[in-house]
Protein backbone atom coordinates (compact mmCIF):
# COMPACT_ATOMS: atom_id res chain seq x y z
CA UNK A 1 0.00 0.00 0.00
CA UNK A 2 2.94 2.36 0.76
CA UNK A 3 5.27 1.38 -2.53
CA UNK A 4 1.78 2.28 -4.53
CA UNK A 5 1.24 5.82 -2.54
CA UNK A 6 4.76 6.57 -3.29
CA UNK A 7 5.33 5.85 -6.86
CA UNK A 8 2.11 8.37 -6.95
CA UNK A 9 3.21 11.01 -4.56
CA UNK A 10 7.18 11.09 -4.87
CA UNK A 11 7.50 13.71 -8.12
CA UNK A 12 4.57 15.93 -5.76
CA UNK A 13 7.77 15.66 -3.08
CA UNK A 14 6.31 13.08 -0.82
CA UNK A 15 9.25 10.50 0.81
CA UNK A 16 7.99 7.37 2.53
CA UNK A 17 10.12 6.15 5.12
CA UNK A 18 8.56 3.10 6.38
CA UNK A 19 10.43 1.51 9.89
CA UNK A 20 10.00 -2.13 10.76
CA UNK A 21 10.14 -2.34 14.45
CA UNK A 22 11.40 -5.75 14.60
CA UNK A 23 13.86 -6.71 17.15
CA UNK A 24 15.09 -10.12 15.72
CA UNK A 25 17.30 -9.60 12.20
CA UNK A 26 15.50 -11.56 9.57
CA UNK A 27 11.86 -11.52 10.59
CA UNK A 28 10.93 -8.22 8.74
CA UNK A 29 12.76 -9.24 5.36
CA UNK A 30 10.71 -11.52 3.92
CA UNK A 31 7.73 -8.62 3.72
CA UNK A 32 10.30 -5.86 2.56
CA UNK A 33 10.93 -8.79 -0.56
CA UNK A 34 7.33 -8.58 -1.13
CA UNK A 35 6.95 -5.12 -0.99
CA UNK A 36 9.86 -4.35 -3.15
CA UNK A 37 10.33 -0.74 -1.51
CA UNK A 38 11.70 2.30 -3.79
CA UNK A 39 11.03 4.22 -0.49
CA UNK A 40 13.64 4.10 2.09
CA UNK A 41 12.67 0.48 4.61
CA UNK A 42 14.39 0.82 7.68
CA UNK A 43 14.68 -1.53 10.62
CA UNK A 44 14.80 -0.41 14.40
CA UNK A 45 14.96 -3.30 16.23
CA UNK A 46 15.21 -1.25 19.47
CA UNK A 47 12.08 0.77 19.11
CA UNK A 48 14.10 4.39 19.01
CA UNK A 49 11.03 5.82 17.08
CA UNK A 50 8.56 4.49 20.50
CA UNK A 51 11.46 6.47 22.78
CA UNK A 52 11.20 9.58 20.21
CA UNK A 53 7.89 9.65 18.85
CA UNK A 54 5.53 7.99 21.55
CA UNK A 55 4.95 5.18 18.90
CA UNK A 56 2.87 2.24 21.00
CA UNK A 57 1.50 0.32 17.57
CA UNK A 58 1.79 -0.64 14.23
CA UNK A 59 0.90 1.02 11.66
CA UNK A 60 1.33 4.44 13.38
CA UNK A 61 2.75 7.43 11.47
CA UNK A 62 3.80 10.85 11.47
CA UNK A 63 3.67 13.66 9.43
CA UNK A 64 6.95 15.53 9.20
CA UNK A 65 6.77 18.80 6.38
CA UNK A 66 9.69 20.11 4.63
CA UNK A 67 10.97 22.12 7.26
CA UNK A 68 11.40 18.71 9.20
CA UNK A 69 8.46 20.26 11.69
CA UNK A 70 5.47 17.86 12.63
CA UNK A 71 2.07 18.68 11.16
CA UNK A 72 0.42 14.71 12.87
CA UNK A 73 2.00 13.32 15.70
CA UNK A 74 2.26 9.27 16.14
CA UNK A 75 -1.27 7.81 15.90
CA UNK A 76 -3.27 5.20 13.58
CA UNK A 77 -2.30 4.78 10.16
CA UNK A 78 -5.39 4.48 8.09
CA UNK A 79 -5.67 0.65 10.85
CA UNK A 80 -9.36 -0.36 12.08
CA UNK A 81 -9.37 -2.56 14.40
CA UNK A 82 -12.09 -4.55 12.19
CA UNK A 83 -9.81 -8.19 13.40
CA UNK A 84 -11.64 -7.80 16.72
CA UNK A 85 -15.07 -8.28 15.12
CA UNK A 86 -14.30 -11.37 13.26
CA UNK A 87 -15.07 -14.63 13.63
CA UNK A 88 -11.68 -16.02 14.93
CA UNK A 89 -12.52 -19.58 14.09
CA UNK A 90 -13.56 -19.13 9.91
CA UNK A 91 -11.41 -15.53 10.32
CA UNK A 92 -14.51 -14.15 8.56
CA UNK A 93 -15.23 -10.99 8.89
CA UNK A 94 -18.43 -9.30 9.00
CA UNK A 95 -19.91 -7.04 6.16
CA UNK A 96 -20.01 -3.93 8.00
CA UNK A 97 -16.45 -4.39 9.46
CA UNK A 98 -15.10 -4.84 6.43
CA UNK A 99 -16.25 -1.60 4.94
CA UNK A 100 -15.38 0.42 7.89
CA UNK A 101 -11.58 -1.61 7.43
CA UNK A 102 -12.01 0.04 3.76
CA UNK A 103 -12.72 3.68 4.77
CA UNK A 104 -10.11 3.79 7.38
CA UNK A 105 -7.50 3.03 4.41
CA UNK A 106 -9.23 5.17 2.07
CA UNK A 107 -9.84 7.78 4.38
CA UNK A 108 -6.34 8.20 5.47
CA UNK A 109 -4.51 7.75 1.90
CA UNK A 110 -6.93 10.82 0.80
CA UNK A 111 -6.00 13.00 3.77
CA UNK A 112 -2.22 12.44 2.74
CA UNK A 113 -3.02 13.64 -0.96
CA UNK A 114 -4.89 16.23 0.32
CA UNK A 115 -1.51 17.43 2.63
CA UNK A 116 0.54 16.52 -0.38
CA UNK A 117 -1.36 19.04 -2.71
CA UNK A 118 -2.33 21.70 -0.18
CA UNK A 119 0.56 21.50 2.37
CA UNK A 120 -0.19 23.56 5.59
CA UNK A 121 -3.53 24.67 3.97
CA UNK A 122 -4.78 20.84 3.92
CA UNK A 123 -7.62 20.48 6.88
CA UNK A 124 -5.49 17.26 7.73
CA UNK A 125 -2.41 19.60 8.49
CA UNK A 126 -2.18 20.34 12.08
CA UNK A 127 -1.24 23.83 12.92
CA UNK A 128 1.02 24.19 15.71
CA UNK A 129 -1.23 24.01 18.88
CA UNK A 130 -3.34 21.69 17.68
CA UNK A 131 -0.73 19.01 16.88
CA UNK A 132 1.28 20.00 20.12
CA UNK A 133 -2.73 19.11 21.55
CA UNK A 134 -2.54 15.41 19.72
CA UNK A 135 0.96 14.72 21.19
CA UNK A 136 1.22 11.75 22.67
CA UNK A 137 2.44 11.39 26.23
CA UNK A 138 5.87 11.02 27.19
CA UNK A 139 5.41 9.50 30.59
CA UNK A 140 8.34 8.53 33.17
CA UNK A 141 7.06 5.13 33.25
CA UNK A 142 6.80 5.43 29.16
CA UNK A 143 10.40 6.44 29.08
CA UNK A 144 11.76 4.37 31.52
CA UNK A 145 10.39 1.40 29.90
CA UNK A 146 11.75 2.12 26.57
CA UNK A 147 15.51 1.97 28.22
CA UNK A 148 14.47 -1.37 29.27
CA UNK A 149 13.12 -2.62 26.44
CA UNK A 150 16.26 -1.45 24.85
CA UNK A 151 18.23 -2.59 27.31
CA UNK A 152 16.29 -6.26 27.61
CA UNK A 153 16.92 -6.47 23.18
CA UNK A 154 20.86 -5.82 23.79
CA UNK A 155 21.01 -8.73 26.36
CA UNK A 156 19.00 -10.86 24.07
CA UNK A 157 21.27 -10.67 21.39
CA UNK A 158 24.35 -11.05 23.37
CA UNK A 159 22.67 -14.80 24.44
CA UNK A 160 21.37 -13.61 27.99
CA UNK A 161 17.97 -14.89 26.97
CA UNK A 162 16.47 -14.92 30.79
CA UNK A 163 17.67 -11.41 32.04
CA UNK A 164 16.72 -10.02 28.10
CA UNK A 165 12.89 -11.58 28.83
CA UNK A 166 12.65 -10.48 32.35
CA UNK A 167 13.41 -7.18 31.43
CA UNK A 168 11.23 -6.94 27.92
CA UNK A 169 8.02 -8.11 30.33
CA UNK A 170 8.95 -5.50 33.24
CA UNK A 171 8.86 -3.33 30.65
CA UNK A 172 5.53 -3.89 29.18
CA UNK A 173 4.49 -3.60 33.09
CA UNK A 174 5.40 -0.38 33.31
CA UNK A 175 4.13 0.64 29.97
CA UNK A 176 0.56 -1.25 29.35
CA UNK A 177 -0.15 0.88 26.60
CA UNK A 178 2.49 -0.26 24.21
CA UNK A 179 1.54 -3.05 22.27
CA UNK A 180 5.01 -2.87 20.26
CA UNK A 181 6.47 -3.63 23.82
CA UNK A 182 4.22 -6.60 24.60
CA UNK A 183 3.93 -8.19 20.98
CA UNK A 184 8.00 -7.67 20.43
CA UNK A 185 8.11 -10.01 23.46
CA UNK A 186 5.22 -12.21 22.88
CA UNK A 187 5.51 -15.89 21.45
CA UNK A 188 4.45 -15.87 18.11
CA UNK A 189 2.33 -18.04 15.78
CA UNK A 190 3.79 -20.47 12.83
CA UNK A 191 2.97 -17.19 10.44
CA UNK A 192 5.37 -15.39 13.02
CA UNK A 193 2.45 -13.66 14.80
CA UNK A 194 2.14 -12.37 17.97
CA UNK A 195 -2.09 -13.50 17.86
CA UNK A 196 -1.84 -16.81 20.43
CA UNK A 197 -4.57 -17.15 22.92
CA UNK A 198 -2.71 -14.32 25.48
CA UNK A 199 -2.83 -11.79 22.84
CA UNK A 200 -6.57 -12.17 22.28
CA UNK A 201 -7.23 -12.51 26.18
CA UNK A 202 -5.29 -9.06 26.35
CA UNK A 203 -7.02 -7.16 23.17
CA UNK A 204 -10.32 -8.81 24.97
CA UNK A 205 -9.43 -7.38 28.32
CA UNK A 206 -9.60 -3.84 26.02
CA UNK A 207 -13.16 -3.69 26.47
CA UNK A 208 -14.75 -0.61 25.24
CA UNK A 209 -10.92 1.01 24.74
CA UNK A 210 -9.43 0.97 21.55
CA UNK A 211 -6.62 -0.94 20.02
CA UNK A 212 -5.99 1.58 17.75
CA UNK A 213 -5.94 4.69 19.42
CA UNK A 214 -9.26 7.21 17.76
CA UNK A 215 -7.60 9.18 14.74
CA UNK A 216 -8.58 12.92 15.04
CA UNK A 217 -10.07 12.99 10.94
CA UNK A 218 -12.97 13.92 9.31
CA UNK A 219 -14.42 10.57 8.17
CA UNK A 220 -12.38 8.34 10.06
CA UNK A 221 -14.46 5.32 11.41
CA UNK B 1 34.45 -3.82 29.01
CA UNK B 2 31.09 -1.75 29.20
CA UNK B 3 28.73 -1.43 26.50
CA UNK B 4 26.80 1.66 26.95
CA UNK B 5 23.55 2.68 24.83
CA UNK B 6 23.25 6.26 24.40
CA UNK B 7 21.18 8.75 22.72
CA UNK B 8 23.39 8.57 19.95
CA UNK B 9 24.59 5.04 19.81
CA UNK B 10 26.28 2.30 21.20
CA UNK B 11 29.88 2.50 22.60
CA UNK B 12 32.27 -0.22 24.12
CA UNK B 13 33.81 1.02 27.14
CA UNK B 14 36.94 -0.55 27.26
CA UNK B 15 38.10 1.01 30.41
CA UNK B 16 34.83 1.44 31.86
CA UNK B 17 34.37 -0.14 35.39
CA UNK B 18 30.98 -0.44 37.22
CA UNK B 19 30.89 -0.81 40.94
CA UNK B 20 27.16 -1.17 41.94
CA UNK B 21 25.40 1.72 40.72
CA UNK B 22 28.19 3.47 39.79
CA UNK B 23 29.75 3.47 36.65
CA UNK B 24 33.37 4.89 36.58
CA UNK B 25 34.17 5.80 32.81
CA UNK B 26 37.59 7.37 31.81
CA UNK B 27 37.05 10.53 30.39
CA UNK B 28 37.91 9.40 27.01
CA UNK B 29 34.95 7.16 26.92
CA UNK B 30 32.88 8.93 28.65
CA UNK B 31 33.45 12.00 26.24
CA UNK B 32 32.95 9.60 23.40
CA UNK B 33 29.59 8.00 24.15
CA UNK B 34 27.90 11.07 26.00
CA UNK B 35 29.43 14.44 25.29
CA UNK B 36 29.87 15.47 28.77
CA UNK B 37 33.84 16.64 30.02
CA UNK B 38 34.99 17.39 33.31
CA UNK B 39 36.00 21.06 33.72
CA UNK B 40 37.23 23.28 36.69
CA UNK B 41 33.15 24.62 37.03
CA UNK B 42 31.97 21.00 37.21
CA UNK B 43 30.54 18.85 34.46
CA UNK B 44 30.06 20.10 31.00
CA UNK B 45 28.81 19.08 27.53
CA UNK B 46 29.51 22.07 24.88
CA UNK B 47 27.84 25.32 26.32
CA UNK B 48 26.31 23.89 29.33
CA UNK B 49 27.56 23.08 32.44
CA UNK B 50 26.51 21.52 35.84
CA UNK B 51 28.14 22.57 38.75
CA UNK B 52 28.87 19.43 41.42
CA UNK B 53 26.75 19.68 44.46
CA UNK B 54 29.45 21.03 47.53
CA UNK B 55 31.56 18.21 48.78
CA UNK B 56 30.20 15.99 46.84
CA UNK B 57 32.35 16.13 43.91
CA UNK B 58 34.47 12.91 44.05
CA UNK B 59 30.80 11.22 44.08
CA UNK B 60 31.33 12.42 40.38
CA UNK B 61 34.62 12.63 39.33
CA UNK B 62 38.02 10.97 40.53
CA UNK B 63 41.60 11.35 38.59
CA UNK B 64 40.59 11.00 35.33
CA UNK B 65 37.27 9.09 35.60
CA UNK B 66 33.45 10.40 35.51
CA UNK B 67 30.57 8.18 36.87
CA UNK B 68 28.47 8.51 34.49
CA UNK B 69 25.66 7.21 36.36
CA UNK B 70 26.19 10.02 39.44
CA UNK B 71 25.85 12.24 36.76
CA UNK B 72 22.88 11.21 35.28
CA UNK B 73 21.10 10.61 38.68
CA UNK B 74 21.85 13.91 39.08
CA UNK B 75 20.45 15.52 35.78
CA UNK B 76 16.93 13.48 36.86
CA UNK B 77 17.71 11.01 33.46
CA UNK B 78 16.86 7.14 33.57
CA UNK B 79 20.14 5.20 34.28
CA UNK B 80 19.24 1.40 33.94
CA UNK B 81 21.91 -1.63 33.93
CA UNK B 82 22.13 -5.68 33.66
CA UNK B 83 22.66 -7.71 36.74
CA UNK B 84 26.47 -8.08 36.00
CA UNK B 85 26.95 -4.38 35.36
CA UNK B 86 28.13 -4.98 31.85
CA UNK B 87 25.53 -3.28 29.70
CA UNK B 88 23.97 0.15 30.63
CA UNK B 89 21.35 2.47 29.36
CA UNK B 90 22.20 6.62 29.74
CA UNK B 91 18.83 7.65 28.84
CA UNK B 92 16.91 11.21 28.22
CA UNK B 93 14.63 12.21 30.80
CA UNK B 94 10.85 12.34 30.34
CA UNK B 95 10.50 15.71 30.80
CA UNK B 96 13.41 16.59 27.87
CA UNK B 97 11.56 13.95 25.51
CA UNK B 98 8.51 15.46 25.64
CA UNK B 99 10.20 19.14 25.79
CA UNK B 100 11.62 17.97 22.43
CA UNK B 101 8.25 16.77 20.68
CA UNK B 102 6.70 19.80 21.91
CA UNK B 103 8.77 22.30 19.87
CA UNK B 104 7.41 20.02 17.09
CA UNK B 105 10.75 19.97 15.45
CA UNK B 106 11.01 15.48 14.54
CA UNK B 107 13.75 13.99 16.30
CA UNK B 108 16.09 13.58 14.59
CA UNK B 109 17.19 9.48 14.17
CA UNK B 110 19.69 7.06 12.05
CA UNK B 111 18.25 3.85 11.16
CA UNK B 112 19.95 0.92 9.17
CA UNK B 113 17.95 -0.61 5.99
CA UNK B 114 17.71 -4.38 5.04
CA UNK B 115 21.47 -3.93 3.65
CA UNK B 116 22.94 -1.91 6.83
CA UNK B 117 23.37 1.32 5.22
CA UNK B 118 22.13 3.82 7.64
CA UNK B 119 19.67 6.55 6.66
CA UNK B 120 19.06 10.16 8.60
CA UNK B 121 15.39 11.36 8.89
CA UNK B 122 17.11 14.95 8.08
CA UNK B 123 18.89 14.11 5.23
CA UNK B 124 15.13 14.68 3.64
CA UNK B 125 14.55 18.06 4.67
CA UNK B 126 12.90 20.02 1.73
CA UNK B 127 10.43 16.82 1.19
CA UNK B 128 7.29 16.19 2.75
CA UNK B 129 8.15 12.84 5.12
CA UNK B 130 5.53 9.98 5.62
CA UNK B 131 7.22 8.44 9.08
CA UNK B 132 5.31 4.65 9.24
CA UNK B 133 6.02 2.33 11.35
CA UNK B 134 5.20 -1.24 10.65
CA UNK B 135 5.96 -5.02 12.40
CA UNK B 136 5.92 -8.56 10.87
CA UNK B 137 4.79 -9.61 14.11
Amino acid sequence: MWQALYEELADRGLVVIAVAMDSREGDPLPWIEAAKPTYPALIDRDHRLAELYGIVNVPQAVWIDEAGRIVRPAEPAGAYEGFRKMNRATREMPEDVARLTTQARTTYLDAIRDWVRNGAKSAHAFAPDQARGHLPALTESAVRAQAMFRLGQTLLRLGETAEGQRLLQHASRLHPESWCIWRQGADVTDQGLAALPDFWERVDALGEKRYYAPVDMKGMP
Amino acid sequence: MVTLLTESGEYAASGAEARGEALWCPARDAEAATGWVAKPEGLCRGEVCVPLPAGRGREFVDGGRINLAALWRHLGRPVLHSDRGHVWVLAESAGDRATALASLQAPDFTLPDVAGRPHRLSDHRGKKVLLVTWASW
